[in-house]
């Protein structure tokens, strides 16, 4: 069905729903890049005013790729929940902005399972910044498994201790280096270097160890492929949580070496294990805007509505943590700080206008344009935002996956400005271990001994 | 060495910035001006430039034909954001014919200060070690790995050696990575090369670089394939003394 728009005496046509999508989003490179894009501000404006006009309801039937064809579109619609859409039934996308901006947290929080991930995306595409921060912001969502991550005035961080060889003392120091800046509530995840499953579940010893050793109420993860995670648990090894990188089309996700059944089996496999104290969430997803065309699997369809969709396969899993990688992917998906500052925080809207524990990546690579100012600038709208987790890096620098991401000091700073607090029982144990006491000594109840430094 | 009691003795186990120190919550001024160092460089190495003349009179000396190439890409900017225009030749390209050989490639990719520096030491080591004859050089600017597709095929060549700029990191900005393709023809995959990263002083030596290569390139002979398919097994004792 084509939709029609006129600006200044021009009139525009937009094929179907997936184009008029497309023109409607704010440019970035990716979308160029797989000449999707508006060729004009014009278009694009006249793009967003169509589809301000398009009553929501127009997504339960229009899709964007075929319910035959894709098993995230048959995922999406067969979950849909017709009684928490209600309130918005009525509404076009421009009313339900409106709607959005207006609304008390608790009915904007109550709405995840009516919507689709195009009308969040859709919807996200008519918004300012500012729009974006405010109406995340009132989304309240809240994971548990050894401590509770989400809860209002908090912001967590994930310790990402990564060595270039996988050495165990190299990641060891990285881990307490983060302890000791506050860092690990959300969870300690180490990439590995390799994904051959000894080197695997060396690292699943080394984490689980620390923390056992020093009783740290959080948990751990080392971000294999899920069907390593698979391999090593069979193994026995002390797995909490299963990582993998996801994306929001059947053949993204082929790309990935997944699919819904495999996550589902890796979930069942995680929860037999019974590992978590205070909640049952197992899994650990990213994402990031361009995976999908980087795949070749994006389907005309523009990588802000396909990123949105991989929130769709994130939440049928309950996870504990969601985050969008948003700088990593590359200079030709996100060109510049303008562009990844604002994906970042459309990641962030519409994950946790989903109902996800969104956490975001701040991050970039060498060859875009962009550096620590835009880092801490997208920092900071995140934090305001009310993001649920960022990464926390030594220095900022990863030395295994050569990008930047924040630093454990980027985490305080935001900690501090905006008066968030870790997660509680991470934030006890904090306090008890003498943490932040000394700027020069380590506390005697983390010596580096304890845990195979000498 | 003492049990370490202080937090800046963490930097004795790891490459990472940790044991940095706070100034209130922020990283301390010197920790802060390193980095921006590390980043300045590596910024810096993205937008620098190939001597092509100084390459040409480098790669001359190993007696091979040297040729000239452009990708189709216009400018750095373009490369940036134009992956697919860096895959392909610069309309109106020719290049001789040499069926069989062995042809190579010294592309700037992300960052051409690691091939200046490394890709005619690589070359004049690799190039005597073949088991197949050795095709002509082809320096291209703005190159993507894939333009040695497009160039193997106009050339015949049974393989192609592609000696690229690596992404620079914050650590390292002359990194040299070599990619073969066996068969090279317009549209074969990342999975159907093998390669050779962090060739530099430091990283992978140039004499074990191209001993690599070309055990690699025998046994992609023998199978009649590059990439997944051909695992590396070089014995290690096949890599010369240091």
């Amino acid at each position: 069905m084509p939709f029609a728009q006129t600006i200044g005496g021009t009139r525009y046509v937009f094929d179907d729903l997936k184009t008029l999508l497309a023109r409607a989003t704010p440019l970035r490179s990716g979308d160029v890049l797989a000449g999707i894009a508006a060729s004009s501000a014009a278009e694009r404006i006249a793009a967003q005013r169509a589809l301000a006009d398009l009553p929501l309801v127009h997504f339960l039937t229009g899709t964007v790729i075929a319910y035959e064809a894709d098993e995230v579109t048959r995922l999406i619609l067969d979950r849909h929940d017709a009684a928490a859409f209600a309130p918005v039934r009525s509404l076009t996308v421009g009313g339900f902005r409106d709607w959005l901006l207006a609304a008390e947290p608790a009915a904007v929080t109550a709405l995840a399972p009516g919507l689709t991930p195009e009308m969040v995306a859709a919807v996200s595409k008519i918004m300012r910044v500012s729009d974006l921060i405010q109406v995340a912001a009132k989304c309240r969502v809240v994971t548990r498994f050894r401590n509770t991550i989400g809860l209002p005035g908090t912001l967590s961080i994930r310790l990402q201790p990564n060595h270039p060889t996988d050495d165990p003392r190299g990641v060891t120091a990285s881990v307490l280096d983060g302890l000791l800046l506050g860092a690990g509530d959300a969870v300690i995840g180490v990439n590995p270097a390799t994904d051959n499953i000894d080197a695997v579940m060396r690292l699943l010893d080394l984490l689980d160890t620390v923390r056992d050793r020093f009783a740290i109420p959080t948990q751990s993860c080392v971000l294999s492929h899920v069907t390593t995670t698979m391999l090593a648990m069979e193994r026995g090894a002390p797995v909490d949580l299963v990582f993998q990188s996801i994306g929001g089309t059947e053949a993204t996700n082929a790309a990935f070496g997944v699919s819904l059944s495999l996550l589902r089996e890796a979930r069942d496999q995680a929860l037999s294990l019974k590992r978590g104290t205070l909640g049952s969430n197992v899994m650990y997803f990213e994402t990031g805007q361009g995976s999908a065309l980087s795949a070749e699997a994006h389907h005309g369809v523009d990588q802000q509505t396909l990123e949105a969709r991989a929130y769709a396969v994130a939440r049928e899993f309950s996870p504990l943590l969601v985050n969008s990688v948003v700088g990593f992917i590359g200079p030709e998906y996100l060109f510049d700080g303008k562009q990844i500052l604002r994906a970042g925080l459309e990641d962030h809207f519409c994950g946790k206008l989903l109902g996800l524990p969104m956490g975001v990546d701040v991050c970039y690579t060498n060859h875009a344009e962009a550096d620590q100012d835009d880092m801490d600038t997208l920092l900071t709208c995140l934090a305001v935002a009310g993001v649920t987790y960022v990464m926390g890096v030594p220095g900022a620098d990863d030395v295994m996956l050569a990008y930047q991401s924040t630093s454990f000091h980027d985490g305080l700073t935001a900690r501090a400005m905006l008066g968030r607090r870790a997660a509680p029982e991470f934030e006890e144990w904090l306090a008890r271990m003498d943490i932040g006491m000394d700027a020069e000594r380590i506390p005697a109840r983390l010596s580096p001994a304890l845990i195979g430094l000498a | 060495m003492t049990a370490p009691s202080l937090w800046r003795d963490l930097r004795r186990f790891t490459e990472a910035r940790v044991g940095l120190g706070r100034a209130g919550t922020a990283q301390p001024t010197a920790a802060h001006l390193d980095f921006q160092e590390s980043h300045a460089r590596a910024r810096d190495a993205v937008w620098s430039v190939l001597d092509v003349p100084a390459m040409e009179a480098a790669l001359v000396a190993l007696g091979l034909p040297v040729l000239r190439v452009r990708s189709a890409v216009p400018d750095r900017r373009a490369y940036l954001l134009r992956p697919d225009l860096g895959r392909r030749l610069a309309a109106g390209t020719t290049l001789p014919r040499a069926p069989g050989s062995v042809a190579f490639v010294v592309a700037d990719g992300l960052c051409a200060i690691g091939v200046q520096r490394h890709a005619p030491s690589v070359l004049e080591r690799l190039a005597p070690a073949l088991a197949l004859p050795p095709g002509p050089i082809v320096i291209a600017e703005q190159a993507r790995v894939a333009l040695g597709d497009e160039i193997g095929e106009a050339i015949g060549a049974a393989a192609v050696v592609v000696l690229i700029g690596e992404r620079p990191g914050l650590s390292a900005t002359d990194s040299l990575g070599l990619y073969l393709t066996w068969a090279p023809r317009r549209g074969r995959t990342d999975a159907e090369r093998n390669c050779i990263s962090n060739v530099r002083p430091g990283g992978l030596s140039y004499e074990d670089a191209a001993a690599k290569a070309a055990w690699l390139l025998r046994a992609a002979q023998g199978l009649g394939a590059t990439g997944v398919a051909l695992k590396d097994e070089m014995p290690a004792t096949a890599l010369p003394a240091p």
